[in-house]
Order: structure tokens, then C-alpha cells, then sequence
């Protein structure tokens, strides 16, 4: 019997297929508008709040009044903190996970529990904070403690990005560099952290995004409901946007005159953290202009 | 005088069997090809040379291999040192993400080499030596992703030459390549075999023909013959390498 093609069949995996990707479209475009809704609302209801004076100047009048500098100051200081403590040991033990011990148990292990800390909620990350960096080790109430707690939150996350960086390179890079005779420790340096460079960043950054937004692991870790001075040592309390953010949403003296500040600091806290994102996006592209590797 | 030599070398991949009883010498300045159908262990074997091998984990080596009469295997040779003397061509072109110059220079900054203008007239040397100085004397300064599948592998092997290795491992360095860039490698190869002992692995007949002065048959992890390249082509003593070269199978 000849070969025959029903006609009919193309037609409908044709139609089939135009129907299934219109609803791939549909969804997506439903999720850009959520996206869209969340931000617009944030942007409309904080706009008008801020300005220069709400920028650099702290709260007043039982917060119902003034700005927010302390709490942006208090942000800027727990992301750095838990960045200089996050990226070398995360960066580092990445690194030691794909290059040094890749096969091993207790990289495995390591591995595994590395990947539990990511979905550990981080209110218990505060409340361990607060019984080993704040009561053990006696650091008190303070930016010490606080940004070592973030540090924590931000480990597994710049843990998993460097060791996958390093992880996709083709062995064939590194095999090239040792058969020149460069050790293992060269190797990583001069050829496979360039390589991973930009994947590296992107997820310290992505990282640090993650840390700024974070409320209950300062809660009881560092973050004070008020200073009128700004901290003069990494072992005072601060401020910081998103415990603010709570605090004059749900507490204080007028609600009503102190929601329009809670906006401004939503407001503020997102465009923290776009920016984040977009120098992360360049850092990222620059990098990988500098490679070339296609 | 014997360049490299083998001594009753077995090899395992964890429990597979992947060299059997292997036994050669091959002599200082000659350029050895070793051929045999996919699976056989050329590659194998050839990355005994630099101990490639050691990378990987569950691997076991049994007998000797010798270069310049040395164990290379014994725990008083540092790794870095036998291979900066034992350079490696691989079959897909590496080249590092730098530029040119740097990719030819790697393998004198990891070994310590600072003097600036000393790199600078080997670089030259190197490119030279791999037929691609022409080329790129005037975009040293680019980057090595720039250049084309070909001149990416004669990078590389000038990359391998700035170091001066008394010993250049090819794995099937022209198998990716167009058949100009192949004869050029061709080409290259039999100049560079004044300067260093080649061990070339392929899968082409008339490449082993035309670069190689002996040529080493493998099957299915032993060498079954090896000899001088003429006399394995034209009239080879076991059944299994006339087989093979006539292409009976593999
Ligand atoms: N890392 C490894 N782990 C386990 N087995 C391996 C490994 N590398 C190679 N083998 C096995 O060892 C045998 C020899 O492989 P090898 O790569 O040396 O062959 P080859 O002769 O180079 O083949 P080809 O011509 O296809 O490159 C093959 O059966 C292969 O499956
Ligand atoms: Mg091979």
C-alpha cells in the first residue's frame, strides 16, 4: 500500500499548536500586569511622598512627620556588612565545592545542607542570630549582628551561583592551563574566575537584593523602631527600611498620617533594589563583553 | 635514545580495563602516531605522558612510564614541572578567554617567567614557530575568539610551544577542522619535530601516513603493533592492523 499523509492531521497539530501558545502568551502576559499592578501602586501611592527633605532627614513628630535617612543609612550598612562577610566565605567555599572536592561526601553533604539553608524561613535565621551573634557572643543589639544574620540568609545563594558558575566551564579550560604546568590554584585564578566572573557577581548582587528586603532576621538581631542619630559603631542598633517600613504601617501614635510614609519607603526600598538588579545586568554585560567568548 | 618509555603499562578506570600490557618506546625527535578504531585508548594512553589522568578520580595506573629515563609517576616529580616540559594539544581548540598574546604568554606566567621583554620575543617565536605570526602581529592585542576555528588551534599550539616542551602531545588536533587548516597543522607538525618529540593521536590514515615516522596500533585497549609508519601501512605483520588500515573495520 502507498504511503499517505492525512491532510487533515497537519492542520490540527497546526491549530493545537496556535492554541497552546496563545495561552503560553496569555499567561505571561497576565503575570507582566500583576508585575505591572504591584509596582504602579507602590510608584502612585509613594511618589508624592518623597522628596528631598523625606531622602535626608529623620522621622519626626512620633513619625508621623520628617524622612527616612537613618533607616536608608541603616540599610546601606546592613548590606554592606553582610556583603564583606557573605562574598569571600560564600565565594570561596563555592569555588572549594566545584574545584577542590567536587566528587566528595562531604561536598555532597555540604551541598545538601547548603541547599536546606536556602529554605529555611528567615525569621529562624533571626531568632538564631539573636541567641548566637547577639546573646553568645555578646555582640548585643547591633549592626554586627544583624549583617552577620543577613550574611547567613545570603550564603547558600552566592554558595550555589559561584559553585554552578564554575561547575558549566568546559573541563577543557582547565585541562589547557594545567598542561602549561600552572597548578590548580593558577588555574582557577587566571582562567576559570574570570570565566565565572559574571555569573559570580550577578548572584552576589542578586544576593544582596535579597538581604536588603529582609525584615525578621533583624528583627531581633539590630534594627532599633527609633534613632534620632545615625550609628557611629558596628556595635550600635539601626535603622532600616523594611523593619520601617513595618513599624509605621502597623504601630505608632496616627496610622492614618503615617501611612503615606510607609509608601514612600516601599517606594524607596524597590527602587534600591531595581537599581541592584540593573547594575548587576551591566556588571554582568561588561564582563561578558571583556570575555568574548562566542 | 628513548624519549618516552612504557613499561608493562595497565590502566584502569575504576574497574574497566582500559590499557592492557603495554610496552613501547618512542625515541627522542621522531613523531609517533597512534591510531585504532574509537574506544581503544589512544587517548587514554596518551594522557599517561602528561598525567592528564591523574584528574580523574577512581583511575589506577600499573607498570611505568618513563621520560628521559625518569618515572614520571614516582612521588619526587612535581606535576607542574613535567608538564610544562610535556605540552598537550587538544582536539576541540581551548584557547583561554584573554588575548592573543596572553593566551601564548600563559604558560610563561605560571611558570614564573616576568622579564617583559623576554615574553614578549617568545610570544613572537611561538606564533611564529605555529605559522600564525603574520596573521596576528598586529591584533595581539584581541581577543583569542576573534580568530577562526584553525588559527584558534595553531594558537594553541603556539600556546604549548612558548614553553619550549621537549615533549607536544595532539589529541586528533585537526578532527574539528577544514582541510586547509588540517594540512596546515600537517605542515606545522613536521617542522615542529625538529624542535620536540611529537605523539600524535588520529583517525585519519593519511594524516598517520604523512606527519609520522612510526606509527602504534591499538585494539581494544592493547597495542597490537607498532613500527616503522611505512612498513605498518604498506606491510603490516598482524591480521587485525591490515584490517584495520584497509578499512575492514573501526
Ligand atoms: N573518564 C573515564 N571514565 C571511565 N571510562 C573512560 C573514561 N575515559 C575513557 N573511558 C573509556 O576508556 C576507553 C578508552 O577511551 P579513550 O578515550 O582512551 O579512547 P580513544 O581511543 O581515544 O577513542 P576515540 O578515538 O573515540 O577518541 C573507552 O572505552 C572509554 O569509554
Ligand atoms: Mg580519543
Amino acid at each position: 500500500m502507498a504511503l499517505q499523509f492525512d491532510p487533515a492531521y497537519n492542520r490540527r497539530k497546526r491549530r493545537l499548536q496556535t492554541a497552546v501558545f496563545g495561552l503560553f502568551r496569555l499567561l505571561s502576559y497576565a503575570i507582566a500586569l500583576v508585575l505591572f499592578v504591584i509596582l504602579g501602586f507602590i510608584i502612585v501611592k509613594g511618589i508624592s511622598v518623597v522628596n528631598w527633605t523625606f531622602l535626608t532627614q529623620a522621622p519626626t513628630d512620633g513619625m508621623t512627620g520628617g524622612g527616612i535617612w537613618p533607616a536608608i543609612v541603616g540599610t546601606f550598612y546592613l548590606m554592606l556588612g553582610s556583603a564583606l562577610f557573605a562574598f569571600p566565605v560564600g565565594v570561596v567555599s563555592g569555588i572549594y565545592m566545584s574545584e577542590y572536592a567536587p566528587g566528595g561526601k562531604l561536598v555532597a553533604f555540604i551541598r545538601m545542607m547548603t541547599n536546606n539553608l536556602a529554605g529555611i524561613p528567615s525569621i529562624v535565621f533571626g531568632l538564631f542570630g539573636m541567641a548566637f551573634f547577639v546573646t553568645y557572643l555578646d555582640f548585643g543589639d547591633s549592626i554586627l549582628a544583624g549583617s552577620l544574620t543577613l550574611g547567613l540568609l545570603a550564603l547558600p545563594i552566592v554558595i550555589r551561583t559561584t559553585e554552578e558558575a564554575f561547575r558549566d566551564i568546559a573541563p577543557s579550560y582547565r585541562e589547557g592551563s594545567l598542561a602549561l604546568g600552572a597548578t590548580k590554584a593558577q588555574t582557577i585564578w587566571h582562567v576559570l574566575l574570570p570565566m565565572a566572573m559574571p555569573r559570580v557577581i550577578t548572584g552576589l548582587i542578586l544576593s544582596l537584593g535579597r538581604v536588603s528586603g529582609e525584615t525578621a532576621p533583624i528583627l531581633f538581631t539590630c534594627a532599633a523602631y527609633f534613632l534620632p542619630k545615625l550609628p557611629a559603631s558596628i556595635f550600635d542598633q539601626c535603622m532600616a527600611l523594611p523593619y520601617h517600613l513595618y513599624v509605621v504601617a502597623t504601630s505608632g501614635t496616627d496610622i492614618e498620617a503615617q501611612m503615606p510614609i510607609a509608601y514612600g519607603t516601599a517606594f524607596v526600598l524597590i527602587v534600591i533594589v531595581l537599581v541592584m538588579n540593573l547594575v548587576a545586568g551591566l556588571i554582568r554585560r561588561h564582563f561578558e563583553k571583556k570575555l568574548n567568548t562566542k | 635514545m628513548n624519549k618516552i618509555e612504557a613499561k608493562n603499562v595497565d590502566f584502569y578506570y575504576g574497574s574497566f580495563h582500559a590499557l592492557k600490557g603495554i610496552n613501547i618506546a618512542i625515541p627522542t625527535g621522531e613523531v609517533v602516531a597512534f591510531i585504532g578504531p574509537s574506544g581503544c585508548g589512544k587517548s587514554t594512553f596518551l594522557r599517561l605522558f602528561n598525567r592528564m589522568n591523574d584528574l580523574i578520580p577512581g583511575a589506577r595506573l600499573e607498570g611505568q612510564i618513563l621520560i628521559d629515563g625518569n618515572d614520571i609517576y614516582d612521588r619526587s616529580v612535581d606535576v607542574d614541572v613535567l608538564r610544562r616540559g610535556v605540552g598537550m594539544v587538544f582536539q576541540r581548540p581551548n584557547p583561554f578567554p584573554k588575548s592573543i598574546f596572553e593566551n601564548v604568554a600563559y604558560g610563561l606566567r605560571v611558570n614564573g617567567v616576568k622579564d617583559k621583554a623576554f615574553i614578549s620575543q617568545r610570544v613572537e617565536e611561538a606564533l611564529t614557530s605555529a605559522a600564525l605570526w603574520t596573521e596576528v602581529k598586529d591584533k595581539l592585542k584581541e581577543s583569542a575568539y576573534a580568530l577562526s576555528g584553525g588559527q584558534q588551534q595553531r594558537l594553541c599550539i603556539a600556546r604549548a610551544m612558548a614553553v619550549q616542551p621537549s615533549v607536544l602531545l595532539m589529541d586528533e588536533p585537526a578532527s574539528a577542522l577544514d582541510p586547509i587548516s588540517t594540512a596546515k597543522i600537517e605542515e606545522l607538525i613536521c617542522e615542529l619535530s625538529s624542535q620536540t618529540t611529537i605523539v600524535i593521536v588520529t583517525h585519519s590514515m593519511q594524516q598517520a601516513a604523512r606527519v609520522s615516522n612510526k606509527t602504534a596500533f591499538f585494539y581494544l585497549g592493547e597495542m597490537v603493533e607498532y613500527g616503522e609508519t611505512k612498513k605498518i601501512f604498506t606491510n603490516p605483520e598482524k591480521e587485525a592492523t591490515q584490517n584495520y588500515i584497509t578499512g575492514r573495520f573501526g
